[in-house]
């Protein structure tokens, strides 16, 4: 910090880093600037693109404005979006361009741009780094669907859009008494094994909770794990069973009150009795290593015969297609019913409309969106689908007389047999924090390190919270 | 020539101070002021004052990670730089010495590059390599042995008891080699005659090592303990792509960095998040300063 003999300056260093600071201070209104607008996208609306409405262009969409629509590139793939959906929406408006993006971490990629206010039009928001559905509909990024739904069905201009899906499929989507959310995936929820295995052995499915421990013994016998599921990334499959399981047990009205938050819901005998059954399950004929792998490796033992049961939904099939060998035919069993005084009979399934695909209300062309949902909607939409990743959607008409591959047959064939028995719950899509709760619980009842009450317990203390946090916006079914 | 000197310095200064100031300064003072909104990362964030403090205060998830970082803090750098400090030593001045200039042991070429090898792989690709070594079942590289010789598998990221330590094995790993070479580099620069000095007197190498390499690194071991130090309330990638159930089992291994992601992009609790952010602010800069202060002393001239 001294000065330089030779050059007596009055210019010192801490003088230069003043007048250097001084300058830093003309850069803050710049920061005050940026600082707004990572937290704007408010009050700014953009000017949205507008046609003339007709029979045949509902929505009113303006035929060359460009559409941005963003897949989540998982199970599913977006084979069906670029060879089927995007091909539909384009012959009907030659003059507009897509603009298609897949991505395995939506949030990643369109959070910043729900907070700059640039929105795309058109979005599938799945998979682990998803959306928060709850936080998007409590900010009004999300279009009303109302529209859509009353809107006449691109086959039949004398059937509404709502009359051409399977019944059910617009609660799903709804937040609090608005159609939200397009759930298009008709998924059905069950264990899954191995026709082949079983048949080879002389096993048949259980429909009692005796003859399925007798048979998890029997497959244990072989040297095989009788039922397994990826801790690491994966315990929502197991929330899932015990909570279904609960519904069997307790009826629907269990999902209910766990879903709208209400006092005591997950502390409820039903709960409690379906985890305590599943702890039994893990203790017993779960392979300890299986909590440190992704649901793809124990997939992937599955195939390799060395699990017997694994509990997924029937995109099982679709996502393992590459691994699994030939033969080797995919089965889908509902759950084992617990004891005689069940409420549901053994044949009931969770079923759902699933796969959410919103479109952003602050887009620049969300017309166009509602638009591209129609065709999806379509007959021809539905059918496209069903042939790309062999999975059942929510349109009725869009997979008769198509022959689904075992697995998905057996599920279908499952959701027909249950008939009215068919339960459904929605916290996990309204309430994250009660979903990573509920996760690391599930794992940690089934690998043995808590009880059933405590199991019971701890997600208990954690609905209570989120009940209580004013920020969270609440739903109700 | 005195002329034109201020604007000329000046001006050389203010383009690094305002590109700093845009994008250092001005994302953490947001930061701060996102901490006090309950912002959800969409439309414009509501004041709530310091509720997000306390609420992180009862967070218990919060308590752990700050756990997790305490004992990396101690661990990190305790095990990187003794490591570090063995083998720098042993490749520079522990083999022989020839015409007065000390060499290491044998091959000691040969091992400063293999030690540097893991510095040059990205954090993610060594967590991806790390979850095959440790991987529970035959098909990991450690309990594949394990198992083939009939012993149990160590569930490393499983067990909650040691998942931490795994992951700490996993940073010591990747640190080591550049300590190596920084310390390499430091122990280059003590001459050659002190050594002789010493060993003309009979020191061994265990003496060599306590009574004159150590002091004369002193000032090197300071700032890779600070540097260690940094790195310890960071280890977010490593943890987000090897722990089990992110940061699992039950928090067994979180650490601050995968809360506030966490908070911020699946709950889309950014206020919450940054009030996080900030918190991980004030324990970085509060470390750097006591460790300073702590390891303060006269260096040794020479």
């Amino acid at each position: 910090m001294s000065v330089t003999p030779d050059s007596p300056s009055d210019l010192s260093r801490r003088v230069v880093l003043q007048r250097a600071a001084a300058a830093g201070l003309l850069a803050v209104p710049a920061a005050g600037l940026l600082s707004a607008c990572a937290t704007g996208g408010d009050d700014e609306t953009q000017e949205q693109s507008e046609g003339t409405k007709s029979a045949e262009n509902p929505f009113g969409v303006k035929e060359d404005a460009a559409l941005e629509v963003v897949i989540f590139n998982g199970g599913y793939g977006d084979k069906y979006a670029t060879d089927v959906h995007e091909p539909l929406y384009k012959a009907k408006f030659p003059k507009a361009t897509i603009k298609h993006e897949a991505s395995q971490a939506i949030s990643t990629v369109l959070q910043p741009r729900f907070a700059a206010g640039n929105p795309p039009e058109f979005v599938n928001n799945s998979g682990e780094k998803s959306l928060d559905f709850g936080a998007l509909v409590a900010d009004g990024q999300l279009q009303d669907l109302t529209e859509l739904w009353d809107a006449p069905s691109v086959d039949d201009p004398s059937k509404k859009v709502r009359d051409t899906v399977v019944p059910g499929t617009i609660d799903v989507g709804t937040f609090n008494g608005k159609p939200y959310v397009l759930n298009y995936v008709s998924t059905v929820f069950g264990l899954w094994y191995s026709g082949k295995l079983f048949k080879d052995n002389g096993w048949a499915p259980a429909k009692t909770w005796e003859e399925f421990t007798a048979l998890l013994d029997k497959i244990k016998a072989k040297g095989i794990t009788p039922f397994g599921y990826a801790g690491a990334n994966a315990p929502y499959y197991v929330w899932n069973v015990i909570l279904t399981h609960a519904a069997k047990i307790g009826g629907p009205d269990v999902l209910k009150n766990i879903d709208n938050l209400e006092d005591g819901a997950w502390t409820a005998e039903p709960v409690k009795q379906a985890a305590a059954a599943w702890a039994e399950i893990g203790a017993k004929y779960l392979d300890k290593s299986f909590e440190g792998l992704k649901h793809t490796d124990v997939q992937l033992l599955q195939n390799q015969y060395k699990v017997g049961f694994y509990p997924s939904g029937d995109w099982l099939e679709n996502e393992q297609a590459k691994d699994t060998p030939p033969g080797f035919e995919y089965q889908m069993m509902p759950l084992p019913s617990l004891t005689a005084s069940d409420k549901l009979p053994a044949g009931a399934v969770r079923a759902t409309a699933a796969e959410g695909y919103f479109v952003s209300a602050k887009s620049a062309n969300p017309r166009g969106a509602l638009e591209y949902m129609r065709q999806m909607l379509s007959t021809a939409g539905a059918k496209g689908f069903t042939e790309v990743v062999k999975s059942a959607t929510v349109v009725t008409s869009g997979s008769a007389g198509y022959a689904f591959p075992p697995g998905v047959a057996s599920s279908q064939a499952a959701l027909a047999a249950a008939g009215p028995n068919v339960v459904n719950l929605f916290f996990d899509g309204w309430y994250k924090e009660l979903d990573t709760e509920a996760r690391t619980a599930t794992n940690e009842l089934m690998f043995g390190r808590i009880k059933a009450d405590a199991f019971c317990d701890r997600i208990q203390k954690k609905a209570d919270a989120i009940k209580k946090d004013a920020s969270v916006t609440k739903f109700k079914r | 020539m005195r002329h034109g000197k201020y604007p000329f310095v000046i001006g050389f200064l203010a383009a690094p101070v305002l590109l700093y100031s845009v994008f250092v300064i001005a994302p953490y003072a947001q930061a701060f002021q996102i901490s006090m909104t309950s912002w959800r990362g969409f439309s414009a964030p509501k004041w709530v004052g310091f509720d997000n403090y306390r609420l992180l205060a009862e967070d218990n998830r919060f308590w752990q990670a700050i756990q997790h970082h305490l004992v990396l803090l101690l661990a990190l750098p305790l095990i990187t730089i003794a490591i570090a400090l063995f083998f720098s030593f042993m490749l520079n001045v522990a083999g022989k010495s020839s015409g007065g200039k000390r060499s290491g042991v044998w091959g000691s070429k040969f091992y400063r590059v293999v030690f540097f090898f893991p510095q040059v792989l990205a954090v993610a690709i060594i967590a991806v390599l790390f979850q095959t070594v440790y991987r529970p079942n035959e098909s990991g590289l450690i309990n594949g042995v394990l198992m083939k010789i009939g012993l149990d598998p160590i569930l490393f990221l499983v067990n909650p008891n040691i998942a931490l330590w795994s992951i700490l094995g996993v940073l010591v790993w990747q640190a080591v080699g550049f300590y190596v070479v920084l310390f390499s580099a430091g122990i280059a620069s003590i001459p050659g005659e002190i050594y002789e000095a010493a060993e003309m007197d009979g020191a061994t190498r265990v003496t060599l090592f306590f009574r004159v390499t150590l002091p004369l690194l002193w000032d090197t071991l300071q700032v890779a303990w600070v540097y260690l130090g940094i790195a310890a309330f960071d280890a977010f990638a490593i943890v987000s792509v090897l722990s089990v159930d992110n940061g699992g089992p039950d928090g067994a291994t979180t650490v601050l960095g995968l809360e506030i992601y966490r908070n911020a992009f699946t709950y889309s609790k950014f206020g919450y998040a940054s009030a996080m952010g900030v918190a991980l602010f004030f324990l970085t800069i509060t470390f750097a300063v006591f460790t300073l202060r702590v390891t303060k002393r006269e260096s040794v001239e020479y």
